[in-house]
């Protein structure tokens, strides 16, 4: 028990980081249009690549003869790395095609189409 | 000094994150939202590289390694995610939501073998629960991936929930005798344990229809999520803590609104009721079925005044968004009224016809979303329904038993006439058959969804 409240005393910033950011996510996604569901899922998952800082880390801290755990280290730090930027490349294409239309929406060659006589 | 800038690269991480995320939640924000938090992530990254001092005041070792799996990651990465086709997207997205999750399950690892002993309870519970969640979340996120790539079909054995039931008491008991030191041999009991998690993950995906995967992936990258913030606390890492909490409350939330959009809880989509109810529902419906030739289809589309299109599954599989657009343009030269109508759960993942549809150029003025599109339906000659089958079931309306009972569908049945496009009879995900196509102002247009719109541009030019 006591461990436990020293852990919390220890790290209460990070409490506080935890609990806010818990209802930030919530009010951030909360209103969503559906069309973007999976471009923020995507976008999202390319942010929780940021465990590659942990895998960095850990990776530095090994000693460079420990050839098992520099292995390990390597193999984290590519997963890590092909979280981070393909999440974030993949999103950027998806999003990529919402947007000509979008910036140039006049020129556009599809005609805003309305009944017309035949 | 160093750490005094490191710390502030962490927080302007955060803060892109956070920013970042809000701008992808809005259709004209979204793309430089991406970028944002991208930005963020390099500054955090390379914050680390060159700032972080461990505890006993070292830069950090190994920059070669470093460097190579750097590299390589990230070709890899950008290759794949350049060379993807849109309709096989929610796959790679799959892929590197597990890939995170290895990423934490090996961190985890690797810090449990440098234990020195004599840590606290509380360290070892969170290089555990990392590890835990990780491999879960990466295992689980294989299967997903196979599911949707159809490389893996889906497998109910007798006992599986109970097995699904018995495999994470087990997974808890055995974590708390590690953590209170029962084990003589705590590497042991620690590798048991990332087996027992991997085996899960498998289980717990295994059971779940493929048209539910998008929730899925939505949990695991919540949960993948998760075991990030793990790691925040383990290298005491705010950047880490906010960008895996933010993702893990922001998934659970998407992973709600989705289960909202098709009008299922998650209890239900978890323990898989589709599986359990498909043999009740099957022999429910008998009836006739009229057909309609390419050029009969062709006239009606080319003399409408007004026609929906009801793309689904099918187009998606097909590719048939470019000549989908093609034929969208030739009725509108002609005068016709065309709009999309889309079902937020249509095709693979919610909003992945939005995706593949502005791919192909079409207009998003012109992309009608469920409820919009119910109120044009009785004013529609035409509906044309192109590979989609369980978002205009209209036992979701008229049938509790049902599983699909409740879920909010596109009212086609509605308009004059509704041309359905399917490769066969086959019931959709959800396998369940369809009243809508026995019904009289029905007509089934069978073929591979990109091969007939090809035949009907060919006819409706001919006109």
């Amino acid at each position: 028990m006591e461990a436990i409240l020293n852990f919390i005393q220890g790290h209460l910033e990070m409490f506080y980081i935890v609990i806010l950011s818990v209802f930030l996510g919530v009010e951030v996604i909360s209103r969503v249009p559906s069309v973007l569901h999976t471009p923020l899922m995507s976008g999202a998952n390319a942010i929780h690549g940021v465990i590659i800082i942990g895998s960095i880390i850990a990776m530095g801290s090994v000693k460079p003869d420990d050839y098992l755990a520099l292995v390990l280290g390597f193999i984290a730090v590519i997963v890590g790395t092909l979280n981070v930027v393909g999440g974030f490349v993949v999103t950027d294409r998806m999003l990529e095609m919402f947007k000509p239309r979008k910036g140039v929406a006049g020129k556009d060659e599809v005609p805003k189409s309305k009944p017309l006589n035949k | 000094m160093e750490t005094s800038i490191l710390s502030v690269c962490y927080l302007i991480g955060s803060v892109c994150f956070i920013i970042g995320l809000k701008m992808l939640s809005h259709p004209e924000t979204a793309r430089r939202g991406n970028q944002v938090s991208a930005t963020g992530m390099g500054i955090s990254i390379l914050g680390t590289l060159l700032l972080y001092r461990t505890d006993n005041g070292q830069h950090l070792h190994n920059y070669g390694w470093i460097a190579g799996s750097l590299v390589i990651g990230a070709v890899v990465g950008t290759r794949a995610a350049r060379r993807v086709k849109m309709t096989a997207m929610p796959e790679l997205v799959s892929i590197f939501n597990g890939m995170g999750g290895l990423c934490a399950a090996l961190i985890s690892t690797l810090e449990f073998g440098r234990l020195a002993g004599g840590e606290t309870v509380l360290h070892l519970l969170i290089i555990l629960a990392g590890a835990l969640i990780g491999s879960i979340s990466f295992a689980g996120s294989m299967i997903a991936y196979g599911k949707l790539s159809g490389k893996m079909k889906d497998l109910t054995f007798p006992g599986q929930q109970v097995t699904n039931l018995v495999v994470p008491a087990l997974i808890l008991l055995l974590s708390v005798g590690l953590l209170c030191g029962i084990s003589v041999t705590p590497a042991i009991l620690f590798y048991i344990l990332l087996a027992l998690s991997l085996c899960y993950g498998v289980l717990f995906v295994l059971p779940i229809g493929g048209a539910d995967m998008p929730v899925v992936i939505s949990l695991l990258n919540s949960l993948t999520g998760v075991a990030t913030a793990f790691g925040g606390f383990l290298y005491n890492n705010q950047v880490m803590l906010t960008g895996g909490i933010l993702v893990g409350s922001a998934c659970a939330i998407l992973t709600l609104l989705m289960c909202k959009a098709m009008n299922r809880s998650l209890k239900n989509v978890l323990i898989g009721s589709f599986g359990g109810t498909k043999a009740a529902a099957l022999p429910g419906t008998q009836g006739t079925y009229k057909e309609v030739s390419i050029s009969d289809a062709a006239m009606v589309l080319g003399y409408a005044h007004k026609v929906m299109i009801v793309p689904g599954y099918g187009l998606a599989v097909a590719q048939a968004q470019h000549t989908c657009h093609e034929l969208e343009k030739l009725l509108s030269d002609k005068g016709v009224e065309v709009k999309y109508a889309i079902h937020p759960v249509a095709g693979r993942m919610p909003g992945h016809m939005n995706v593949l549809l502005a791919e192909a150029n079409v207009s998003y003025d012109d992309l009608l979303e469920t409820e919009q599109s119910n109120e044009q339906f009785p004013t529609t000659d035409v509906v044309l329904i192109l590979g989609a089958n369980d978002v205009v079931n209209p036992a979701a309306e008229n049938d509790p038993s049902s599983p699909i009972y409740g879920m909010p569908i596109l009212e086609v049945g509605k308009a004059k006439m509704v041309i359905v496009n399917k490769r066969s009879m086959r019931p959709g995900y959800a396998g369940i058959d369809n009243q809508l196509f026995f019904q009289p102002n029905t007509s089934m247009l069978f073929g591979d969804a990109k091969g007939v719109l090809q035949q009907l541009i060919n006819q409706i030019k001919a006109l």
